[in-house]
C-alpha cells in the first residue's frame, strides 16, 4: 500500500451538518454577498440593495432557526434536546435556538434602525465617508455629496453572525473565534457616527482597546483551562472538572481570567467602564443593536460556560460571581442617578440590568433542584434577555428621534417638558423607562420576578435582597426623567421631535408592544424559554 | 383562622370584571382620545364610577342573599404568568371584606368625581384630570379585588403612579413636581418591603394566591412568618404613611382637593390596612409582627395628631389628622381577630367624613382664592352655610361625638385597645383628646370668630355640583354608625378575619364610653380655651414653644430622613461620582472640550482615559484571580 493509500484511509472527512447550522451560514451568507454589492453595485443602488439583502437574510435565518428548533432531538434525557454538530464545535441545542432567535428578532428591528434615512435628511445617520477627518474640507464635501457608508450593513450582519456562534461555542477555541467575530465590526460600527465625530472615534477606539486588552485575559484564561484539563471541549472539561484531577490552581486561574473576558462583555463592574462612554460615542442605532444584542449573546456565552464547562466547580465560581453581581448593581443603579446624558443613563441602566441578571445567574436553581415544570435560572435569565432586549431597543430608538440643531439631543435638560412637545414619544418613553424599572404590567417587572424568584429558590436570598434594593434605587432615576418630561418646563426653545420614516416608527412600535405585551400576558415567551430546556453536554 | 376558599363566580358576579374594566376603559378614552374628548371628557370619567358604583351595589345585595358562608366568589380572567410551577392567575376574588371596599372607593369615587366637575371647571386640563382619576379608581379596584398578592402588588403600584400623577397634577408649581417625587420615592420603599415579602412567600409555599398561602401559612417557621408580617408591614406603612414613612402625605396635599380627599384620605392611603387585614392569616400566626404593627399604629396615631395642632393649613392640618386615624385602623388591625371588623369599621367611616371634610376644604378654598391659611380665614359659616354644616358633620363624626359615626368606631378600638394591653389604650384615648383639640381649633379657625380675610376675597359658596356630593358625605358621615347595629359588621367580616370569642371586658364599656366622651371634651374645651377665646393672628407667632416648632416641622419627620438616609446617600453619590470624574465624566468634558477646537488636548486625555480604564479592568481582574485562588486554596 502506497503511503497515499494510508493516509487516504485515516483520513476522515469533518461532517458538517450543513441544516443544523443553516441560521449561521445564512447570515454569514449575506454578509459575504453584501461586501460583493458593495465591491460590484453601483453607488445608487447600493442602499436598497443591502438594506433589503439585510431584511431578507435575518428573516431567513430565523426561519432556518425555526425549522431547526422544531426538529430538535432529545439527547440523554432530561430537558435537554439538540445536537453537537461541526464536529464538535458547536452545541445546537433549545437555550442556543433560544438565543440566535432572540437576537434575530432584535436584529430584524436593529436592521430597521440602521436604515433610517428620514432623520438625517435623506442619508444614512453613519458617517458619509469615514476616512475624512472630521472638521476638514474632506468631511463636508462628503456631506455636501450626500456619500453614505452601506457597508455597515454587512459590517452587522457579520456581528450577528458572531453573536450566533457565540452562546453555541462548545470549545473554548470557537468560542474566542466567535467573540472577535462578533466584536471587530461592532468596534468598526462605534466610530461611524455621522454628527459629533470625534465623540464616536474616541468611542470606538476605547473600545477596541479595552476589547482587546480584555480578550487578552480570555485567551490567556483559555490556555490555563487548556493546560488543566488537557482539551479545549466543554465536555472534556466538565469531566476533567468533575474528576478532579489535580492542579486546581490552574483551573481556578482558568476560570477567574475566562470570567474576566466574559464579565467585560456583559458590562458587569469593574469591568464596565468603557460601557457609558462607548454607548454615549456610539451612532445610537448601533448602541441599540450593540446594547440589546451583545448582551443576549454575551449572557448566552457565560451560561453555556459556567454551566457546561465549569459546572462541577460552582463552588468555587459562585463567591465570585456574588461579589461582582453585587458590584455591579451598585455602580449601574447608583451612578445613573447623577447621569445627564440619557444615553449615558441608559448605558448605566444596562450596567444595573446586567447585574439584575448575573443575580439569576449566580442562584444558579440547577435542573436537579426544581420541581417538574418549574424553571431553572437559565430559562429566567433567557427570558429577562428577551425583555431586556426589546425595551432597550425601543429606548434607544426613541433617542434618536429627540433632536435639537446638532442632532440627537441627548443631554437631559433638553428633554424637559418633552411631555408637552410630543405627548406620544414622551409617553411611549415613559412606558419603556417604568419597564426598565420593573412596574407591574411591564415586561421589566415579570422579568424581574422570573429571575428574582429562580435566585431565591436557589439560596442566594442576600443577592436578591440586594438586588430588590437596588431596583428601588434604579426605579428613581428611570422616574426622574419622567418627572422631567412631564413636570419641568423646556429650556431654551425646548426639543423637537422629529418625525421619523416607518423604520425607526415600526422599531419604536414592537419595542413599546413587546414591553406591555411580555408584561401583560408573559405565558408564551415563558414556555418558548420553558422549552429551551437545559444545555447539551 | 378562616381560610380564603371562594367559589366560582356565577350570576350577577361575573360581572366583577365589570367594575374595574368601566373606569379603566373610562382612563384609556380619556387619554388616548385627546382633545376631541374635552367637551365631554369629565362626564364620562363620571358615568364610569357610578356605573361601578350600581355593579358594586347589585353585587353586595347579592351577597347579602347568600349565607354568611357562601360570600366568597372567585373570578378567573386568565393566567397571568405560567411556568410549570411558577404560576400567577389573574383572578378577582370577591368576598366581605372587597366589598365593603369596592362600595367605598366607587361610592365616595363617584361622588368625588362629581365634586371635581364644579371643582375643575376652570381648569385648562379637567379632561386628564378625569382620566388619572378614572385611572386611579380602576387600580385601586384590582387592589381590593386581586386574588393573589403578585395582583395586589399590580394594583398598588397602579395607585401608587396614579397619586403621582395627581399629586403633581399641577405641574406649573416645583413644590408639586416636588411633593410627587417624595411620594413616589417614599413609597418605593414600602414597595421594597412589598416585594421582598411577596418573594418570600412564594419561596416559602410555592404560591403568592391566597387561597393557596392561607391554606398552608401555619406551616412556615416562625421566622419566615414574623419575616412575613414585618416585609408586609414596611409596604403598609409607606402606603398608609404610618411613621417612619409618613413623611410624603403632608407634602401631597399639593395636589387638587378633590385628589386629597379621593386619594390621601378615603382610599389608597388605606390600603395598607386592607393590606394587614387581608394578610390576617399571616398575622395570626406571626405575634410579633402583629405587635409591630400596633406600636407603629400607636405612635402614628399619636405623630399625626400632634402635626396636626400646629398646622395654619387647612389641607395639612386634615392630612395629619388622617394620619392619625390611619394609626387607629393600624392598631385595631395589629391587635389581631378583636381588632380586624373594628379596623375596617373605622376605615369606613372615616372614608365619609375625611372626604366629607377635605371636600369642605376644598369648597372653602374654592371661596377663598385658593388661599389654604386657616389665619385668613374666620367667620365663614354665614358666608358658606352648606359647606359650614356640612364640614360640621364631618367635625363631629371625627372628634367622636356621642351618636356620630366615629362616635362608634373609635370607642370600639380604644376599647378593644384597653383590652389588649395599656399602653395601646392609653395612646388611643389620649389621641382622642388632641383630635377634639385640633379638629376644634380648626373648625373655630374657620368658621368663627372674626373676619381674617385677604383684601379683595369674597367668600361664596360653591356650585349645587359641588355642595350635593358634601351633602350626600355628610349624612353618611352622620350615620355610618348604622354599621355596628347588632355587631353587623363583625358578622359580615367573620368569614374572612375570623371572629372573637366574646368576654366580658374588665370595664363595663359604658364606662369606657364615658371616660372616652369626657377626654373628647377636654380636648374641644381646650381648643376654646386657646383659640377660640383669643383673636387668631394673621401671621403665625414667631415665638412659641419648643414643642409647638417640632409639630410644624412635622415632628422633624423630613430632618430625620435627611440626616438617615439622604445625607450619607448624598455623600455616597457623590463619592462615586467623585471616583468616576476620574475616568467617565472626564471624559464628557474632555469631549465637550474637543468640540472647541481642542482636539490636540483631547487626544492626550483620552490616552490617559483609556489607560485608567484598562488599569481599573486590570486591578478587577487581579482581585478576581487572586480572590479565586485565595478562597479555594487557602
Amino acid at each position: 500500500m502506497s503511503s497515499a493509500a494510508v493516509l487516504a484511509a485515516e483520513f476522515q472527512a469533518p461532517s458538517f451538518e450543513y441544516s443544523l447550522l443553516s441560521p449561521l451560514l445564512v447570515i454569514f451568507g449575506v454578509a459575504i454577498t453584501g461586501v460583493l454589492v458593495e465591491a460590484f453595485a453601483p453607488r445608487g443602488s447600493r442602499y436598497l440593495l443591502q438594506a433589503v439583502l439585510a431584511v431578507l437574510g435575518v428573516v431567513g435565518a430565523l426561519v432556518a432557526t425555526v425549522i431547526v428548533g422544531l426538529n430538535l432531538v432529545s439527547r440523554g434525557g432530561g430537558t435537554a434536546h439538540g445536537s453537537i454538530a461541526a464536529e464538535g464545535a458547536i452545541a445546537v441545542d433549545g437555550p442556543s435556538i433560544f438565543i440566535w432567535g432572540t437576537v434575530l428578532v432584535l436584529s430584524l428591528v436593529s436592521v430597521l434602525l440602521f436604515a433610517e434615512r428620514r432623520l438625517e435628511g435623506g442619508v444614512l445617520s453613519f458617517a458619509g465617508q469615514a476616512a475624512a477627518l472630521p472638521g476638514t474640507e474632506a468631511e463636508r464635501e462628503a456631506s455636501t455629496r450626500g456619500l453614505e457608508h452601506t457597508e455597515v450593513f454587512p459590517l452587522m450582519m457579520f456581528a450577528v453572525g458572531g453573536m450566533m456562534l457565540f452562546p453555541a461555542s462548545n470549545d473554548l477555541l470557537t468560542m474566542f473565534v466567535a467573540l472577535e467575530v462578533l466584536s471587530l465590526p461592532l468596534y468598526l460600527l462605534c466610530g461611524l457616527a455621522r454628527r459629533r465625530r470625534l465623540l464616536s472615534q474616541e468611542a470606538a477606539l476605547k473600545y477596541f482597546m479595552l476589547g482587546a486588552f480584555s480578550s487578552g485575559f480570555f485567551i490567556y484564561g483559555i490556555a490555563l483551562v487548556y493546560g488543566y484539563a488537557g482539551s479545549m471541549n466543554f465536555a472534556a472539561i466538565s469531566a476533567a472538572v468533575s474528576g478532579r484531577a489535580g492542579g486546581e490552581g490552574l483551573l481556578l486561574g482558568g476560570i477567574a481570567l475566562l470570567a474576566v473576558g466574559m464579565m467585560f462583555k456583559v458590562g458587569a463592574a469593574p469591568f464596565h467602564a468603557w460601557t457609558p462612554d462607548v454607548y454615549q460615542g456610539a451612532p445610537t442605532a448601533v448602541t441599540a443593536f450593540m446594547a440589546a444584542c451583545t448582551k443576549v449573546a454575551a449572557f448566552g456565552a457565560l451560561l453555556r460556560l459556567f454551566y457546561v464547562a465549569f459546572g462541577g466547580a460552582r463552588w468555587d465560581w459562585t463567591p465570585m460571581v456574588w461579589v461582582i453581581a453585587i458590584l455591579t448593581m451598585v455602580v449601574g443603579s447608583v451612578l445613573a442617578l447623577s447621569q445627564t446624558d440619557v444615553k449615558r443613563m441608559l448605558a448605566y441602566s444596562s450596567i444595573a440590568h446586567a447585574g439584575f441578571l448575573l443575580t439569576g445567574f449566580v442562584g444558579a436553581q440547577q435542573v436537579a433542584d426544581v420541581g417538574i415544570g418549574e424553571i431553572t435560572s437559565l430559562q429566567a435569565v433567557l427570558f429577562y434577555l428577551v425583555t431586556y432586549g426589546f425595551t432597550t431597543v425601543a429606548a434607544f430608538a426613541v433617542v434618536t428621534v429627540v433632536r435639537d440643531a446638532g442632532g440627537e439631543a441627548t443631554h437631559l435638560s433638553r428633554w424637559s417638558g418633552l411631555g408637552k412637545e410630543s405627548p406620544v414619544v414622551a409617553g411611549v418613553f415613559a412606558v419603556l423607562l417604568l419597564g426598565m424599572a420593573g412596574i407591574p404590567l411591564t415586561s421589566g417587572f415579570t422579568g424581574k420576578w422570573a429571575v428574582f424568584t429562580t435566585a431565591l429558590a436557589g439560596g442566594a436570598w442576600p443577592l436578591v435582597v440586594t438586588a430588590v434594593l437596588f431596583s428601588v434605587v434604579a426605579a428613581f432615576f428611570y422616574v426622574r426623567v419622567i418627572v422631567l418630561m412631564y413636570f419641568s418646563d423646556p429650556v431654551g426653545e425646548g426639543p423637537t421631535v422629529a418625525t421619523p420614516s416607518i423604520l425607526t416608527t415600526i422599531v419604536i412600535a414592537v419595542g413599546f408592544a413587546a414591553t406591555l405585551a411580555l408584561g401583560v400576558v408573559p405565558g408564551p415567551v415563558l414556555d418558548l424559554a420553558a422549552a429551551a430546556g437545559e444545555f447539551i453536554r | 383562622m378562616p381560610v380564603v376558599d371562594p367559589a366560582a363566580a356565577d350570576g350577577v358576579f361575573s360581572l366583577l370584571w365589570l367594575v374595574i374594566a368601566l373606569p379603566a376603559l373610562g382612563a384609556a378614552v380619556l387619554l388616548l382620545g385627546g382633545r376631541r374628548t374635552d367637551a365631554w371628557g369629565h362626564l364620562l370619567g363620571v358615568a364610569t364610577v357610578a356605573g361601578s358604583f350600581v355593579l358594586s351595589l347589585v353585587a353586595f345585595v347579592g351577597l347579602l342573599g347568600r349565607g354568611a358562608d357562601d360570600r366568597a366568589f372567585t373570578q378567573h380572567l386568565y393566567t397571568w404568568i405560567e411556568a410549570g410551577g411558577f404560576r400567577v392567575e389573574a383572578s378577582l376574588l370577591y368576598d366581605p371584606l372587597s366589598a365593603l371596599f369596592l362600595l367605598l372607593i366607587t361610592g365616595v369615587g363617584a361622588l368625588i368625581h362629581l365634586y371635581s366637575v364644579g371643582y375643575m371647571a376652570h381648569d385648562p386640563r379637567r379632561r386628564r384630570f378625569f382620566a388619572y382619576l378614572n385611572l386611579f379608581v380602576a387600580a385601586m379596584l384590582v387592589l381590593v379585588l386581586a386574588d393573589d398578592y403578585v395582583v395586589l402588588f399590580l394594583g398598588w403600584e397602579g395607585v401608587g403612579l396614579a397619586s403621582y400623577l395627581l399629586i403633581g397634577f399641577w405641574q406649573h408649581k416645583p413644590s408639586a413636581a416636588v411633593a410627587a417625587k417624595k411620594a413616589f420615592v417614599v413609597n418605593r420603599v414600602g414597595d421594597l418591603g412589598m416585594a421582598l415579602g411577596i418573594m418570600l412567600m412564594f419561596a416559602t409555599f410555592g404560591s403568592t394566591a391566597f387561597a393557596e398561602v392561607s391554606r398552608v401559612a401555619t406551616e412556615a417557621t416562625d421566622g419566615v412568618l414574623t419575616a412575613l408580617g414585618l416585609l408586609l408591614l414596611l409596604a403598609a406603612c409607606g402606603k398608609s404613611a404610618q411613621v417612619p414613612l409618613q413623611s410624603w402625605l403632608l407634602d401631597a396635599m399639593e395636589g387638587p382637593t378633590p385628589v386629597s380627599a379621593l386619594i390621601h384620605a378615603a382610599t389608597m392611603v388605606t390600603a395598607g390596612v386592607y393590606l394587614v387585614v387581608r394578610s390576617n392569616f399571616i398575622y395570626e400566626n406571626a405575634p410579633v409582627a402583629q405587635t409591630a404593627v400596633v406600636v407603629v399604629g400607636a405612635v402614628t396615631l399619636l405623630w399625626g395628631a400632634v402635626i396636626g395642632c400646629a398646622k395654619d393649613d387647612i389641607k395639612k392640618a386634615l392630612a395629619g389628622s388622617t394620619m392619625s386615624q390611619i394609626g387607629y385602623m393600624m392598631l385595631a388591625a395589629g391587635l389581631g381577630v378583636a381588632g380586624y371588623a373594628f379596623a375596617i369599621f373605622h376605615l369606613l367611616t372615616h372614608g365619609f367624613f375625611k372626604a366629607n371634610m377635605f371636600l369642605g376644604a376644598g369648597s372653602v378654598m374654592h371661596g377663598m382664592d385658593d388661599d389654604v391659611d386657616m389665619r385668613h380665614y374666620g367667620a365663614l359659616q354665614k358666608a358658606m352655610p352648606v359647606t359650614f354644616l356640612t364640614f360640621a358633620m364631618g367635625y363631629l363624626a371625627i372628634i367622636g361625638f356621642p351618636g356620630f359615626s366615629g362616635f362608634w368606631s373609635k370607642d370600639k378600638i380604644i376599647e378593644a385597645g384597653f383590652e389588649d394591653n395599656l399602653v395601646a389604650g392609653l395612646a388611643a384615648l389620649l389621641g382622642a383628646g388632641i383630635t377634639a383639640f385640633y379638629m376644634t381649633r380648626l373648625m373655630l379657625m374657620t368658621f368663627f370668630g372674626e373676619k381674617r380675610w385677604e383684601k379683595g376675597v369674597h367668600p361664596h359658596e360653591s356650585p349645587k355640583v359641588m355642595t350635593v356630593p358634601l351633602i350626600v358625605l355628610a349624612a353618611l358621615s352622620v350615620l355610618g354608625g348604622v354599621m355596628l347595629l347588632g355587631d353587623w359588621i363583625v358578622g359580615f367580616l367573620a368569614p374572612v378575619v375570623g371572629e372573637a370569642e366574646h368576654h366580658t371586658p374588665a370595664v363595663p364599656p359604658i364606662v369606657m364610653t364615658l371616660v372616652v366622651v369626657a377626654v373628647v371634651a377636654v380636648g374641644v374645651a381646650t381648643a376654646w380655651l386657646l383659640v377660640g377665646r383669643r383673636e387668631v393672628p394673621r401671621t403665625a407667632p414667631q415665638r412659641v414653644s419648643v414643642f409647638t416648632r417640632a409639630a410644624r416641622a412635622d415632628l422633624y419627620g423630613d430632618a430625620i430622613n435627611e440626616a438617615l438616609f439622604m445625607r450619607p446617600g448624598d455623600r455616597f453619590v457623590g463619592d462615586l461620582v467623585t471616583f468616576d470624574n476620574a475616568g467617565v465624566d472626564g471624559a464628557v468634558n474632555g469631549t465637550a472640550a474637543a468640540f472647541g477646537g481642542m482636539s490636540g488636548r483631547m487626544r492626550r486625555w483620552q490616552n490617559g482615559f483609556v489607560r485608567s480604564y484598562a488599569l481599573s479592568v486590570l486591578v478587577g481582574a487581579l482581585v478576581v484571580l487572586v480572590a479565586m485562588l485565595a478562597v479555594n486554596l487557602a
